[in-house]
C-alpha cells in the first residue's frame, strides 16, 4: 500500500523526459532570438564607426560613396507624412464604422476579408498598383504623391486593426446608458467612446510609421529615386528615401566603403525599432492607467 | 381624468393616458420574451410591474424607449404609443428616449467626472449655462441619495465609484434628463436598504411631476410605492389591478395570488 | 372589483419630442462618412486587381501562351531572337526558398510559441514576447541587406561555395522573418485552448510535456495550421529580401547552393527598364496578378482556419 505514492522509475523517467523538453523548446526559443542580436551587434559593429552628427545631416557626396544621408532621412520622413495625413482618418473612420455601426452580416465579412488581403498583398503588388493607378492612371507621376499613397493602401489596415481593438476594448454598457439618455450614436462615439480609445489609436498610427519607413518596393517605382540633386519642393517631386538608399548602396554603386551600406542599415533599423518601442512603451502605460 | 371607486377599499385616480400597449410581441430570434400582451400605465402614478424572472418585464423597458433599435435580434410586434404617438413610427428616436429615463439593474458609472455624468443629458439637449447645470447637478444628485458624498469630489471619475454610489449615479443621469417617464428596474438590487428607503420617498415625491414604471421583484416593494401593479408571468401580463387589491387577494388570476403569496418566483 | 376606465383623449400631451433636430442630422452624416471609410478597403482590393489586370491586359491576350505561361522554365522577355514568358522556374525560384524558409522556421516557431504559451510566465515571458515583436518589426530591406552583407560571406567560409547568394541564404532569412508572425499566431491558437483540458490531462497524472504533447497541440492544431499558411503567405510574397539574397540565375534549383530568382523579384528587378506598355511590361503585370490570386487564397484559408481558433 505505501508502495501507491511512492516516486517510481516511470514517474522519475517521465520527470526526466519533462525537464529534456522543457530544455529543449526553451534552447529553440533562445536559437529564435540570437540571430537577431548577433546581426544588431554586427550592424553595430561595423556601421557604428560612420554614425556622426554629419552622417545623419549632410548630403552624400563623391557618388553616394561618402558624404551624408540627409536626403534620404528627410524624404522617408516626407514619405510618412503624407501617408499618415492619407490613411489614417481613412482607417479611424473605417474602424469606427466596423466597431460601431457594422451589422453581422456578409457585407462586413467582406470588409474584413478585404482588411487581411490589404495587409497580406505581396508588397510588389502594391508597387504595381502605385504605377497603375497613381503615377499612371492619376497621371501623379513618379512623385511623393504617388509613393505615398501607395504607402498609405498598403498600412491602412495597421491602422484599422489598432483602431478597432481599442474601440472595442470600451465597455459595451457606457454605449447603452448614453443611448439610454437620448444620445445619438455619434454623440455618442465622440463624447465616450472615441476620447477612450485615443492611445491604442495613436499606438496603431507609431506602429504605421514603423512599417511605412521601412518599405522599399511600393516607393520604388512610384516616387522615390536613388540620385537626386536636389531637395523635393512638393508633393510631385521625387524623393530620396532610406529604405531604396540601403537598396541601391548595397546593391548598386561600385567602389562603396563597406562601411557605409552598414551604417545605413544601423540608421533604419534604428529607426524602426525606436518607433516599435515607442508603440510598446505605449500600451504598457495604457494597462497601467485603467479608467473603469 | 376619470375617477374611480373601487368596492369602498381603495380609490384609484387615473391620469391621461401616458403609454398605451397593445397586443405587444417580444421575441429574441425564436424565443418568445413577452406575447400579446396590453395594459396602460396613466400619468403622475407609479405603476408597478412583478413577476419572477424572465418573465418577460426587463424586455417591456427596452421595448417602450426603442432599444430594439440598435439589438438586431429583438423583433417587436403590436403597438406602444407614448404621449399618444406610436414608438415604432417615431422618426426621431433620440427625442423619445430623452423624454423616458431608464434605471437598470447594473450600476453604470461613465468614465467621466461625476459632475459631467450628471451634466450630460442637459447638455445634449443644448444646455450650456454653467450656473443652471450646477443647479440641475445637485437636485439630481440630491434626488438620488447620492450628493452627500460626492459632493466634495464632484471631479472624480464616475465609473470609480463603488457599485452602490453607481447605482444612485445612474439614478441621478435618469433624473437629469427631466423625463416625463421614469422607469425603474430592480434598482434596488445594487443599493443598500437605508438607501434604498430614501430613494423610495424621493419616488413618491418625484410621481406628482413624472411618471414612474417600477419594475421590482420586492414584492413589498410594490405595495409600498405602486398606485396600480401589473402581474407578468412566462411572458404574459397575468393581470393589472390596483395594488392593494392585489396585495389583499381580490385578485382576477389565481396565480396573482400565490406569487403575492411567495408560493413560487 | 369592477374598474371604469374611460379612454382619455391625449389631452395636453406633448408630442413635441418627435421633430428632427441638428443632432439627428449630424448622426446621420456622421453614420455616412464612416460607412465610406468602412467600404474603403473593399474599393482598394477591388482598386488593386482591377489596375494591375488593366495593366497586363495585353499580355494576357495577346502574347500568352497558357502552357509556355505556367510550364517553361526560360523567362527571356529580353531576348533578341525569341521573346519567352515562361514561369516554371521563377515559381520554382519562390517556392524552393519558401519551403526551406518554412522548413527552417516552422520548428522553431512552434517550438517557441510552445515555450512562451506553456512554460514561460511573468516577467520572462513578457520580455520574449517583446522581442519576437521587435523581430516582427525588422523592414524587408535590412534583412535583404544581412543576407548580402553577412550570410553570403558566412555561407561562402563555411560550405566552400563559390557564390554565398543562393537558395540557402534565402531561405534562413525569410524563415527569420516568417517566425516572429507564426510564432505570434501559433501562440495565440494555443493560448485559445481551454484550461480545462490541461487540467483534465493533469489529474490524470499526465506531466507538463506529455500534456502539452498528447492535450494541447492537438486541440491547437487549427490555430498551428493557420500561423502556417500565414508564414507561407509572407514567404510566397516577400520581395526585397529575396531580391537580394537569392542571387540572379533563372533556372530550377537542384541544390540549396543554387541561385535562384524569384517571382516577387523578378518583377522588382526587371520592371524599371521595360517600356511601359511593351509586352515585357505586361508579362510582369501579369506576374503580378498570378501573385495576387495565389496570395489571396493562402490568406483567405489562413483566416478562416485563424478566425475559427480565435472565436474559441
Amino acid at each position: 500500500m505505501s508502495e501507491m505514492f511512492a516516486a517510481n522509475r516511470l514517474n522519475e523517467r517521465n520527470a526526466r523526459v519533462q525537464k529534456l523538453y522543457q530544455l529543449l523548446l526553451g534552447g529553440m526559443t533562445v536559437m529564435l532570438m540570437l540571430p537577431v542580436i548577433a546581426i544588431l551587434s554586427m550592424l553595430i559593429y561595423k556601421g557604428g564607426p560612420v554614425i556622426s552628427f554629419e552622417f545623419l545631416f549632410t548630403n552624400p557626396t563623391n557618388g553616394m560613396t561618402a558624404g551624408g544621408i540627409f536626403p534620404a532621412l528627410l524624404g522617408t520622413m516626407l514619405l510618412v507624412m503624407v501617408a499618415l495625413v492619407a490613411s489614417v482618418p481613412l482607417g479611424i473612420a473605417a474602424a469606427i464604422y466596423l466597431s460601431e455601426y457594422a451589422p453581422e452580416n456578409w457585407f462586413t465579412r467582406a470588409i474584413n476579408l478585404a482588411i487581411i488581403n490589404l495587409a497580406g498583398v505581396p508588397s510588389i503588388v502594391h508597387a504595381l498598383f502605385g504605377v497603375g493607378a497613381f503615377v499612371l492612371f492619376f497621371r501623379f507621376g513618379t512623385s511623393i504623391l504617388a509613393a505615398s499613397l501607395t504607402l498609405a493602401i498598403m498600412t491602412l489596415p495597421v491602422v484599422i486593426v489598432a483602431t478597432r481593438e481599442s474601440l472595442q476594448a470600451v465597455p459595451h454598457a457606457f454605449r447603452e446608458a448614453c443611448w439610454n439618455m437620448g444620445a445619438t450614436r455619434w454623440q455618442t462615439i465622440r463624447r465616450i467612446v472615441l476620447p477612450n480609445a485615443i492611445t491604442g489609436i495613436l499606438t496603431g498610427v507609431i506602429l504605421e510609421v514603423s512599417r511605412t519607413a521601412g518599405e522599399t518596393a511600393p516607393i520604388m517605382f512610384t516616387g522615390a529615386a536613388f540620385f537626386l540633386p536636389l531637395l523635393p519642393q512638393s508633393v510631385f517631386d521625387q524623393t530620396m528615401a532610406m529604405s531604396l538608399h540601403l537598396f541601391v548602396v548595397s546593391t548598386q554603386v561600385p567602389n562603396m566603403p563597406e562601411a557605409l551600406p552598414f551604417g545605413v542599415a544601423l540608421v533604419l533599423i534604428s529607426m524602426v525599432l525606436i518607433m516599435n518601442s515607442l508603440s510598446i512603451a505605449l500600451r504598457m502605460y495604457l494597462r497601467g492607467k485603467k479608467k473603469w | 381624468m376619470v375617477e374611480v371607486k373601487q368596492s369602498g377599499k381603495t380609490d384609484a385616480v387615473l391620469g391621461n393616458i401616458k403609454l398605451d400597449v397593445k397586443n405587444l410581441g417580444i421575441r429574441y430570434g425564436q424565443t418568445v420574451a413577452l406575447r400579446d400582451t396590453s395594459f396602460q400605465v396613466r400619468e403622475h402614478e407609479i405603476f408597478g410591474i412583478i413577476g419572477p424572472a424572465n418573465a418577460g418585464k426587463t424586455s417591456f423597458l427596452k421595448a417602450v424607449n426603442r432599444m430594439d433599435m440598435f439589438d438586431t435580434g429583438m423583433h417587436v410586434e403590436g403597438t406602444i404609443k407614448f404621449n399618444g404617438v406610436d414608438t415604432s413610427k417615431v422618426r426621431n428616436v433620440y427625442g423619445l428616449r430623452k423624454r423616458i429615463g431608464v434605471v437598470f439593474p447594473l450600476p453604470v458609472g461613465l468614465p467621466l467626472s461625476v459632475y459631467d455624468n450628471v451634466a450630460l443629458a442637459p447638455r445634449l439637449s443644448g444646455e450650456k449655462n454653467r450656473a443652471e447645470l450646477d443647479v440641475i447637478v445637485e437636485r439630481c444628485l440630491r434626488r438620488a441619495a447620492l450628493w452627500d458624498e460626492v459632493k466634495d469630489r464632484l471631479t472624480s471619475l464616475g465609473s470609480m465609484l463603488s457599485g452602490g454610489q453607481q447605482q444612485r449615479l445612474t439614478i441621478a443621469r435618469a433624473l437629469s434628463q427631466q423625463p416625463e417617464l421614469l422607469m425603474l428596474d430592480e434598482f434596488s438590487i445594487a443599493v443598500d436598504p437605508v438607501t434604498t428607503m430614501r430613494i423610495e420617498d424621493v419616488l413618491k415625491e418625484l410621481k406628482k411631476e413624472v411618471t414612474i414604471i417600477l419594475v421590482t421583484n420586492l414584492v413589498q416593494q410594490a405595495r409600498r410605492l405602486a398606485d396600480r401593479t401589473a402581474f407578468f408571468l412566462n411572458g404574459q401580463c397575468v393581470e393589472v389591478g390596483i395594488t392593494e387589491d392585489l396585495f389583499t387577494g381580490e385578485v382576477k388570476d389565481s396565480r396573482t395570488r400565490d406569487y403575492v403569496d411567495g408560493r413560487f418566483g | 372589483m369592477s374598474q371604469i376606465i374611460e379612454e382619455t383623449p391625449a389631452a395636453g400631451m406633448d408630442t413635441d419630442f418627435d421633430r428632427l433636430t441638428k443632432d439627428w442630422y449630424i448622426d446621420k452624416a456622421a453614420q455616412a462618412l464612416m460607412f465610406i471609410g468602412g467600404i474603403s478597403a473593399v474599393i482598394f482590393i477591388i482598386g488593386i486587381f482591377v489596375f494591375i489586370s488593366k495593366e497586363g491586359f495585353g499580355f494576357l491576350f495577346d502574347g500568352f501562351n497558357f502552357k509556355e505561361f505556367f510550364f517553361s522554365p526560360n523567362w527571356r522577355p529580353t531576348s533578341e531572337t525569341r521573346e519567352t514568358y515562361g514561369i516554371l522556374a521563377l515559381v520554382a525560384g519562390t517556392a524552393s526558398v519558401t519551403g526551406l524558409a518554412m522548413l527552417v522556421a516552422i520548428p522553431f516557431s512552434v517550438g517557441a510559441a510552445i515555450f512562451i504559451a506553456e512554460f514561460a510566465s511573468g516577467k520572462t515571458r513578457e520580455i520574449l514576447k517583446i522581442t519576437v515583436e521587435l523581430l516582427a518589426a525588422i523592414p524587408s530591406v535590412v534583412w535583404g541587406f544581412i543576407g548580402l552583407a553577412i550570410m553570403n560571406p558566412l555561407i561562402i567560409k563555411i560550405f566552400h561555395v563559390p557564390v554565398g547568394l543562393n537558395v540557402l541564404n534565402a531561405g534562413i532569412i525569410l524563415g527569420l522573418m516568417a517566425a516572429p508572425i507564426m510564432t505570434s499566431i501559433a501562440e495565440d491558437a494555443l493560448k485559445a485552448v481551454p484550461d480545462r483540458y490541461r487540467e483534465a490531462a493533469e489529474a490524470m497524472g499526465a506531466t507538463r510535456w506529455q500534456v502539452i504533447y498528447k492535450v494541447v497541440l492537438p486541440a491547437a492544431k487549427n490555430g498551428l495550421l493557420g500561423a502556417v499558411l500565414l508564414g507561407v503567405g509572407r514567404g510566397f510574397g516577400e520581395t526585397m529580401a529575396v531580391l537580394m539574397a537569392t542571387g540572379h540565375s533563372i533556372n530550377i534549383p537542384t541544390s540549396v547552393f543554387d541561385s535562384v530568382r524569384a517571382l516577387t523579384a523578378t518583377i522588382a528587378a526587371e520592371l524599371g527598364e521595360t517600356a511601359v506598355g511593351s509586352m515585357h511590361y505586361q508579362a510582369l503585370f501579369t506576374i503580378g496578378i498570378f501573385l495576387f490570386i495565389i496570395t489571396f487564397f493562402i490568406n483567405l484559408a489562413a483566416d478562416l482556419i485563424v478566425r475559427g481558433v480565435r472565436k474559441g
